[in-house]
């Protein structure tokens, strides 16, 4: 699921107008600071028991179903493998986590990293022209062009990779096309190459969204008055555009570069023996070599890469939404 | 700002953002077309164009395993919506309305399944499931791998795309017509019966498509949690391309991508914000 499911910046609104809509990200609450009577303490008791009692079935179930299942993977990541390849959980170690520096593991790692590095520079550099497109566009042209750009968004992931696939097989119509124009056969499927073309595919409109998003909501008042007081239109966008639409651009890198980094379709459909990532990685761990505490401790580090990249994504939109107020 | 924006850029700037949009469309739309295209090749080689012919989706359908794969996509999608709908609008709820213990929790909790990558996801639910079996197993029933536990994971990640989906309509809701219902003295269940819930129906639509579209998609949580006796379609397609591809796939394929399509042409109807609303 393929991921193609981080819609949620673009879900979001803006802080909602109205008389108690303050320029913070606080949520909006139906408590402030006054004075209670007896009565309004009662019925904000009442009130705090029925939100309890609507939350509390999906609250459980993703405590059963999400965050026991979380905690279990770190458990095993400090137990110990067996000979014969089951998991004992006693003996609590820190093995697998030393096996993360050596050679083979490191460097799965470091090409993982580095591959979802490029996909998110690629993404970034095709994707910020686009969105500023979009967002130039007049409304109802750009109502449907955004359709346009959602349509694959939420189209199967596995369907979309198997038809990048398809497309560079190695007789397949690319490069049929390419021998039919004299160019010689081309071959780039099972190449880091080609897994980052199918990331780049699979994950470009987790970055035009944000983006679009920000250069939507700009105020381009501001680019005017850059204008207005000579800078050039190069100066105005780097200075000036650039700046105002920072948390788009952080937050289309948080959600390119999280799922590229863990990927596990695209590089098992794409790559070859060379291009071996800690997704595959962690899967084979799962599966054929059995070896579940190594597994886990990779998925850990992947959460943790998550975490601080969600982190990092919270903390720069929290700080735009106080240039934003500031600047109206 | 409408034309703003390009007025300040030079006519070459603007010439290129057009190349560079027109570039973008074909990267997200070629792959597609021809993979549709070549699914009604007659050739057994996918590579030779013979003619046009439905002749693989004859196939397609006729393979009892594609078939079978199907009915347990549609089952694990139909009652993960269900449950996650129901579950996820009400934590989208207690989330913008109410506080409570745990809410920031809840909130912060809410979002993790949306940005884990899938294998970790998979992983831990694998993890997860053989844990519980081995307790299960101490008082009695045996349970294995398979369409249930497909489903209860769908469940799980289902929850907090619903849960956003809805927040966000409830986001944009005039709360003056809750006050408005109340103070013509409609009971709170009143309230939400008659007001609110006519006013987030598009919302929840929305995220039940959206569940539905995402259950039917998912591969990597589905091959972790199914067993030997139930695969998804996607798993079925995923675990056949990598011995290679066929014609049989590639009708498969379009099949699959013309459902995800109507879904989402569907959810993006729903969720088009309509004038009426303020």
């Amino acid at each position: 699921m393929p991921s193609l499911r981080r819609a949620k910046p673009a879900a979001t609104q803006p802080t909602p107008t109205g008389p108690d809509a303050p320029a913070s990200s606080t949520p909006t609450g139906p408590d402030a600071p006054v004075p209670l009577t007896p009565a309004e303490v009662a019925a904000q008791r009442r009130r705090r028991r029925t939100g309890t009692l609507i939350a509390t079935p999906g609250a459980l179930y993703l405590l059963i179903f999400f965050v026991v299942p979380l905690g279990l993977i770190t458990v095993y990541s400090f137990a110990t493998r067996t000979a014969t390849g089951r998991t004992s959980l006693s003996g609590w170690n820190l093995d697998s986590y030393e096996r993360i520096a050596d050679d083979v593991i490191g460097g799965i790692i470091a090409r993982s990293a580095w591959l979802a590095f490029l996909t998110t520079v690629l993404c970034l550099v095709v994707a910020y022209p686009f969105a500023y497109y979009l967002a130039t566009r007049p409304p109802r042209l750009r109502a449907r062009l955004l359709v346009l750009v959602m349509i694959p968004f939420w189209t199967n992931g596995l369907v979309r990779i198997f038809a990048i696939r398809f497309l560079l097989g190695s007789n397949g119509p690319a490069s049929a096309l390419s021998e039919a124009m004299g160019l010689g056969t081309f071959r780039i499927l099972f190449t880091p190459t080609a897994v980052v073309l199918g990331m780049v595919y699979g994950f470009l409109t987790f970055m035009v969204l944000p983006l679009y998003v920000a250069l939507e909501r700009m105020d381009w008042r501001l680019v005017e008055a850059a204008r207005d007081l000579y800078a050039s239109g190069a100066k105005a966008f780097w200075r000036v555009t650039v700046p105002l639409t920072r948390s788009g651009i952080v937050a289309g890198c948080v959600l390119v570069f999280v799922p590229s980094f863990g990927s596990y379709v695209v590089p098992e459909i794409l790559g070859g023996a060379k291009t071996l990532l800690i997704g595959s990685y962690v899967a084979r761990q799962f599966q054929a070599a059995r070896n579940w505490p190594l597994g886990a401790a990779l998925s850990v580090l992947i959460i943790v890469a998550m975490l601080v990249a969600v982190a990092i994504n919270q903390r720069n939109s929290a700080n735009a939404e106080r240039t934003q107020g500031v600047a109206r | 700002m409408s034309t703003l924006g390009t007025a300040g850029t030079k006519r070459s700037a603007r010439h290129l953002l057009k190349a560079n949009a027109w570039f973008v469309f074909a990267f997200l739309y070629v792959p597609i077309v021809v993979l549709v295209v070549f699914s009604f090749n007659d050739s057994e080689r996918v590579n030779v164009w013979q003619g046009l012919s439905a002749r693989w989706y004859g196939e397609a359908l006729g393979n009892t395993q594609v078939i079978g794969a199907l009915r347990v996509s549609l089952i694990v999608a139909i009652s993960s919506t269900i449950v996650s709908t129901v579950l996820g609008t009400a934590v989208a709820l207690a989330l913008d309305r109410y506080r409570f213990k745990g809410r920031r929790a809840l909130d912060g909790t809410v979002y993790l399944p949306i940005v884990i990558p899938d294998i970790t996801m998979a992983v831990m639910l694998l993890v997860f499931f053989a844990e519980a079996f081995k307790l299960i197993d101490i008082i009695g029933p045996r349970f294995t791998l398979g369409v249930t536990t497909i489903a209860l994971s769908h469940i799980a990640f289902n929850i907090s795309f619903v849960a956003v989906v809805v927040r966000a309509r409830l986001d944009q809701f005039d709360r003056t017509l809750e006050e408005a219902a109340r103070d013509l003295y409609a009971t709170p269940w009143r309230t939400f019966r008659r007001v609110t819930l006519p006013l987030i129906a598009p919302g929840i639509a929305a995220g039940a498509l959206l569940a539905l579209t995402l259950s039917l998609d998912d591969v990597v949580i589905s091959a972790f949690t199914a067993g030997p006796g139930a695969t998804t379609l996607p798993v079925y397609v995923f675990s056949t391309i990598r011995q290679g591809v066929t014609p049989e796939l590639n009708a498969i394929s379009t099949l699959m991508l013309a459902a995800s399509i109507t879904l989402v042409v569907a959810s993006l109807a729903l969720q088009r914000p309509r004038s009426t609303t303020p």
